[in-house]
Formats: C-alpha cells, sequence, structure tokens
C-alpha cells in the first residue's frame, strides 16, 4: 500500500477515535466542563498533561532544530523538562489544594483584587493565543505535506475535529482525548526512531545509539563532530551560542513552562494535593521518554543527511530528495556547475525560502531564482527531518504514514488545551467573576461553548492567514509566561507578606518589559520600526533569553512595592497557611 | 489539639517542606545549569562512552535527573504528610 492510503487508514481511525470519546465524555456541568469533574486519576492525567504540553513544534520542529544547532538545542531539552521540576515542587500541590479552576483565580483570591484579576486574565489570553496560532499552522502543514490537501483545508479539517472534542466535553473530553493522543503520538515518534537507532548503530534504544558506534566502528558523534568541522560547520557537540545566552534561554523556558496557564490547569483536575505531586511526576516521566529521544534522532537525522548529499551527484540521489524537492522543502542550486550537491556552512539562498522558477535544470532538478553567492548549495527546511526521516532511512510506509498521524495528535491535543484555557479566561473569570456574578450554572456553560467556539475561529484564521510575527512569537509566549504569571503565583504562595500593590506592579511592569524587548529586538512594528541587530542585545540576551531578566525585574518590583505597602489582610495570609498544608483539599470548585 | 499548637505543626511541616525544595532544586540547578552549561567545556574532557560529559549532561543526562528528583520529592513529602498527619 502506499504511504497515502497509509496515511489516510491511520488518520481515520485516530480520528474516530476522537470523536468517539468527545460523544461518550459529554460534560453536564461547570465543573466537568472546566476541571473534568475533579477525579481524574494521577496516570490519566500525566498522559493527558503530556500530550497536552507537547505541541506541534515538540513532535515536529525540534529534533529537526537540534540537529541543524547541535549542542545549541540542549536548551529546549532542559528548558521544557527542567519548567516540569518547578511545577511540581513549587506550582501543582499548592494550586491544586487552592482549589479553584483556573490561574486567573488564584491571583483574584490570592490578591483580594479585581485588578490582578483581570491582569492575569490578559497576561493568560496573550500567552494561549499566541501558542494555539502556531498548533494551528501546525495541522495545516502536516494535512499538506502528506495528504496533499491544501494547507487552509487541513487548517478547517483540524478547526472542526478541535472544535467538537472540546465544545461537546470541556475538559473532560480534552482530557480523555489527550490520553489516546499521548498513546498515538509516543508510539509515532518511538517506531522510527527505535527503527532508526538499530538501523545505524545496531542498539535499539535510541538514547544509547546515540552514543554508541556506527558500523564503522567509529562513535556516531565523533564522526558527526569531525563531518561538521570538515564541512566548515560549528562542532556539532559545542555550538556557537554564547554561554550566557544559553543559560538565560534555558531559564526563560523552564520558567515559562511552569507559567503556561494551560499546562497549570491540569493539576486542577485531580482528586488530592498528593494526586497532583504524582501526577507530575508521571507527566515528565512521559514526557522524557520522548524529551531523551529527540536528540538521538537529530543525531541520527543529521549523519544521515550529510552522508547522502554532500558530495554526491544529483543523479543519484534517492527518491525522498525529489519527493521533499518538490514540495519546496528543499532545494538545490549548482553553482559550480559540476552537477554534485555542495553542503557546505552557508546561507544556501539571498533571502529565507526558495523561489522557484517554471524550468527544470540539466538534471532535472528545480531551478531557483534567489541563490546566494556563498558556496553553499544545499537548502534543507528544518520541518522535514522529522517528517522525512522515515523516508531518509528507507522505512515502510505504514510508519511513515504513523508520524503523520502522530503530528496531527501532538498539534490537536495542545491546541484544544489552549482554547478550554481561553474560553475558561472568558466565560470564568470574566463573565462569572466579574460582569455578571448571578449567571446561573447552564448560562455559564452555555458561555464557555460560545467562547471555545470564537477561540477556535479565530485560531483558525491566524492558521489560515499567518501574520509575519506569529511564527516568531510563538517561542516568546513562554518569555511572557515567566515575566507574568510565575513570580506572582510562587509569591503569592511563599511570601506571606506579599499583598496585591506589589504582585499588579511586578507583572504589569514584567509582561511590558517582555513585549517592549520582544517589539523592539525581535518582531518589530509593522510600517513603523524594524527589529533592532543583536548586536545591541542588552547583556547579549537574546529575545527568547530576555523572559529571565524580565521575571527577575518582576521579582524585585514586587518585593519593594510590597514592603513600602500594607500588608495583606488577615483573611487572605489564612488562605496562604491554608494552601501550604496539603490535608482536606476538597474538590476544586468549591469555596473554602 | 489547641490552635497554637496546630500552629506550630503548620509551621514546623513548612520548614521540612522548604529544607527539601532547597536541596531538590539545588541538584536540579547543578545538573542542567552548572553541568550543562557552565562547566560543560571542562566536563567534556571527560567522555561516558561515545559521549562527551557536558554536552550527555545536557542533552540526556539533566532529563533523568529531572525526572528521579520528582519521584524522590513525591516520596519524601508522603511521609512528611504522614508524619505531620496531613495525609488525605
Amino acid at each position: 500500500m502506499s504511504v497515502q492510503v497509509w496515511t489516510w487508514i491511520l488518520v481515520g481511525i485516530t480520528f474516530s477515535l476522537y470523536f468517539g470519546i468527545a460523544i461518550w465524555a459529554r460534560a453536564g456541568s461547570t465543573k466537568e466542563f472546566y476541571v473534568a469533574g475533579g477525579n481524574v486519576s494521577p496516570l490519566a492525567n500525566g498522559m493527558a498533561t503530556g500530550a497536552d504540553w507537547m505541541s506541534a513544534a515538540s513532535f515536529i520542529s525540534m529534533a529537526g532544530i537540534i540537529s541543524f544547532i547541535g549542542y545549541d538545542g540542549s536548551v529546549y531539552l532542559m528548558g521544557w523538562t527542567g519548567g516540569y521540576v518547578l511545577l511540581a515542587l513549587l506550582l501543582a500541590p499548592y494550586l491544586r489544594k487552592f482549589g479553584k479552576f483556573t490561574v486567573p483565580d488564584f491571583i483574584g483570591d490570592r490578591y483580594y483584587s479585581n485588578t490582578a484579576r483581570t491582569v492575569a486574565v490578559i497576561c493568560a489570553l496573550i500567552v494561549s493565543f499566541t501558542y494555539v496560532a502556531g498548533q494551528m499552522r501546525g495541522v495545516g502543514i502536516v494535512f499538506s505535506q502528506f495528504l496533499e490537501v491544501d494547507i487552509n483545508v487541513g487548517v478547517i479539517i483540524g478547526m472542526t475535529v478541535v472544535l467538537v472534542f472540546a465544545f461537546l466535553g470541556g475538559m473532560k473530553g480534552i482530557t480523555y482525548t489527550q490520553v489516546v493522543q499521548y498513546c498515538v503520538l509516543i508510539f509515532a515518534f518511538m517506531v522510527p526512531a527505535i527503527f532508526i537507532s538499530f538501523q545505524m548503530t545496531g542498539n535499539p534504544i535510541p538514547q544509547l545509539g546515540m552514543g554508541a558506534k556506527g558500523a564503522d566502528g567509529v562513535y556516531l558523534l565523533d564522526k558527526l563532530d569531525a563531518m561538521h568541522t570538515e564541512l566548515g560547520f560549528k562542532e556539532y557537540t559545542s555550538g556557537s551560542k554564547s554561554t550566557w545566552d544559553v543559560f538565560a534561554i534555558t531559564m526563560a523556558l523552564m520558567v515559562g513552562t511552569a507559567g503556561l496557564p494551560h499546562v497549570i490547569v491540569r493539576f486542577f483536575t485531580v482528586k488530592k494535593v498528593k494526586d497532583a505531586r504524582k501526577s507530575a511526576g508521571l507527566a515528565l516521566l512521559l514526557i522524557a521518554i520522548l524529551y531523551t529521544a529527540a536528540p538521538a534522532v537529530s543525531v541520527f537525522a543529521r549523519t544521515n543527511l550529510i552522508e547522502t548529499v554532500s558530495n554526491q551527484s544529483y543523479s543519484e540521489l534517492p527518491q525522498w530528495f525529489k519527493t521533499w524537492e518538490n514540495t519546496g522543502l528543499i532545494a538545490w542550486a549548482d553553482k559550480n556547475g559540476d552537477g554534485k550537491i555542495q553542503y557546505v556552512n552557508g546561507e544556501a539562498l539571498a533571502g529565507k525560502k526558495p523561489e522557484f522558477i517554471e524550468e527544470r535544470g540539466a538534471y532535472g532538478q528545480r531551478m531557483i531564482a534567489n541563490a546566494s553567492a556563498e558556496t553553499n548549495e544545499l537548502y534543507v527546511d528544518r520541518d522535514i527531518m522529522v517528517l522525512a526521516n522515515p523516508e531518509i532511512a528507507n522505512l515502510p510506509n505504514w510508519v511513515i504514514a504513523l508520524v503523520a498521524a502522530g503530528g496531527l495528535a501532538a498539534a490537536l491535543s495542545t491546541a484544544a488545551g489552549l482554547l478550554l484555557v481561553i474560553s475558561t479566561s472568558v466565560s470564568h473569570d470574566l463573565i462569572k467573576k466579574q460582569l455578571k456574578p448571578s449567571i446561573s450554572e447552564k448560562g455559564e456553560l452555555l458561555a464557555a461553548r460560545i467562547s471555545i467556539l470564537f477561540a477556535v475561529v479565530i485560531a483558525g484564521l491566524f492558521g489560515i492567514y499567518p501574520p509575519g510575527f506569529v511564527a516568531a512569537v510563538v517561542a516568546l509566549a513562554f518569555g511572557l509566561a515567566a515575566a507574568s504569571f510565575f513570580p506572582a503565583i510562587i509569591m503569592g504562595i511563599f511570601d506571606k507578606r506579599m499583598n496585591k500593590e506589589g504582585a499588579i506592579a511586578g507583572m504589569i511592569i514584567g509582561i511590558v518589559l517582555m513585549l517592549f524587548y520582544m517589539i523592539r529586538y525581535k518582531t518589530g512594528l509593522i510600517g513603523v520600526m524594524d527589529p533592532r541587530p543583536a548586536s545591541e542585545w542588552w547583556f547579549g540576551t537574546s529575545p527568547e533569553g530576555f523572559g529571565t531578566i524580565a521575571m527577575t525585574v518582576n521579582f524585585v518590583v514586587a518585593m519593594v512595592v510590597s514592603r513600602l505597602t500594607p500588608a495583606p489582610p488577615i483573611e487572605v495570609q489564612e488562605i496562604v497557611e491554608d494552601i501550604r498544608i496539603p490535608s482536606g483539599a476538597g474538590e476544586a470548585g468549591e469555596a473554602h | 489539639m489547641s490552635t497554637t499548637e496546630e500552629k506550630n505543626k503548620a509551621k514546623a511541616y513548612w520548614r521540612e517542606n522548604l529544607k527539601y525544595l532547597v536541596i531538590l532544586l539545588s541538584i536540579w540547578f547543578l545538573v542542567s545549569c552548572v553541568f550543562g552549561i557552565f562547566l560543560r567545556e571542562t566536563l567534556n574532557e571527560i567522555r561516558l562512552g561515545g559521549f562527551k560529559l557536558g554536552f550527555w549532561f545536557a542533552q540526556q543526562g539533566s532529563i533523568y535527573v529531572f525526572v528521579i528528583l520528582i519521584f524522590v520529592y513525591v516520596r519524601l513529602m508522603n511521609k512528611l504528610d504522614k508524619k505531620y498527619g496531613y495525609e488525605d
């Protein structure tokens, strides 16, 4: 059977599963809609958290990015897993004990202020929308690559699927679909990784294969370092970012992960504080399976790529090269006219994407209009490293199709979790808590469903018409979460003296500073100014790492302001004392 | 139990909890930021099979330690809850 038939079969089976669960897990109350009724088992919650949090970026892009930047890619590995330790130790148990539905709920009650609640809602919406737009695009890309449907049709199919299970089931529907999606995505990632590891090193465990010897008796990593040096790239295991910047980015990602509202809210769905702790551990264990295999996949893919194409004649290249060239994700310009591919350090193109012209070259290759003057002749899109890897390694068709189903599972599960946070922020934090407290439960449930509908449509529009800044901003969603939520929540638990003045000042200054830096050095303001160059970065910190600085500023401002203003009321201090003790957690949503 | 006793118990529990957090988070910082980032070049002199040690910590080792840390924390806290009678 062809890859395409296999893909339709696998995508069809997984999608029917998701629909089936959506119908089975319809939510009848706001509690079921917001926190799945509050009695999800720790293992199910761990799996759902894993799927929620491993996005299209983790599944499709991460291994590809690492394979091109080597050591520098460690920031994603350590950042996105290390954040879980913070989450498990500093946030999850206490927020579960606090027992409300959302992060703005905690901020609003702890800081006895609707202003604080509103600031938190706005931060949650900014973080979630920047993140969800990228997921929708991811769904579109998988559909167009594997099923040859138009990218926009892909986005619309994805929107419809998410809408069905989020609209009907709320958190309950999402949780149980995510459990299945976790299984699909981890299976889809590991099967090709195991195949390739065995093929290249004889060791089926990718985490070990990465440090093993290839068929020629040389350690894979040593060979890769040597090939990199020979072709003029930085050594794979050394990277090129400054030590400070690697640290800043890692920290921003760690703290940002811990501050992401769609991840935090997952810990409101378990029964007891004890379960919240355990569930964070299980979530990290399940995530670590993918996160330790991904850098191995990067090494295999990089070695395979260089060995297959470097200095080879175009006419003798395997079929996959030509397939991906036809999709525009690989391009070759025969600059020196020898018919062979020179792949060395440097940009092959002038501009980011190849601009193809109609005619074919002497060897049947697609001709491009924007070749650069540098020696490098090959352009490879980073995203294809995971998608094309099974083909590069000559794996059976069903394995290739599996990757498509896995990519879709990763993108859909994250999108669903984010959409729920957006709708909860609107229906619960804004409507119920501020605009119309008298609203009935039925009315609130309806409001939640209507806001999900709106959120899906907006997210879909972002996916279909991606404004240039979305892609750049997705990575920065973590910086925003780090700069705004994390300090306010931590101090709400660990500093009894922290008051509303301090927390609000910290959050506002943190997020404004982060937005300012992002706009100034990364995205620019369309039509007004272009982003400033890297040479002007503060302390050599990239925009991706700036969350670390903005977070520190948030902490300092909050501390200073809180000590100059009155202590929080006694009742609030009692709340803090109460959340520090695990017993008597009650069910989420009850008033204490 | 009187309320002062109840309060003192809660304080003692919180102090022990903070002690665990400081120890566990120090290890968290050590394996990722110190071994994986600041000292990586020194550690890269040491080999672990095909891996340079600093590189291994950054892309593999730190993640394994993170998982262990959370489970150690879960165990410690469950014991602590029992000791103070806070388990549900």
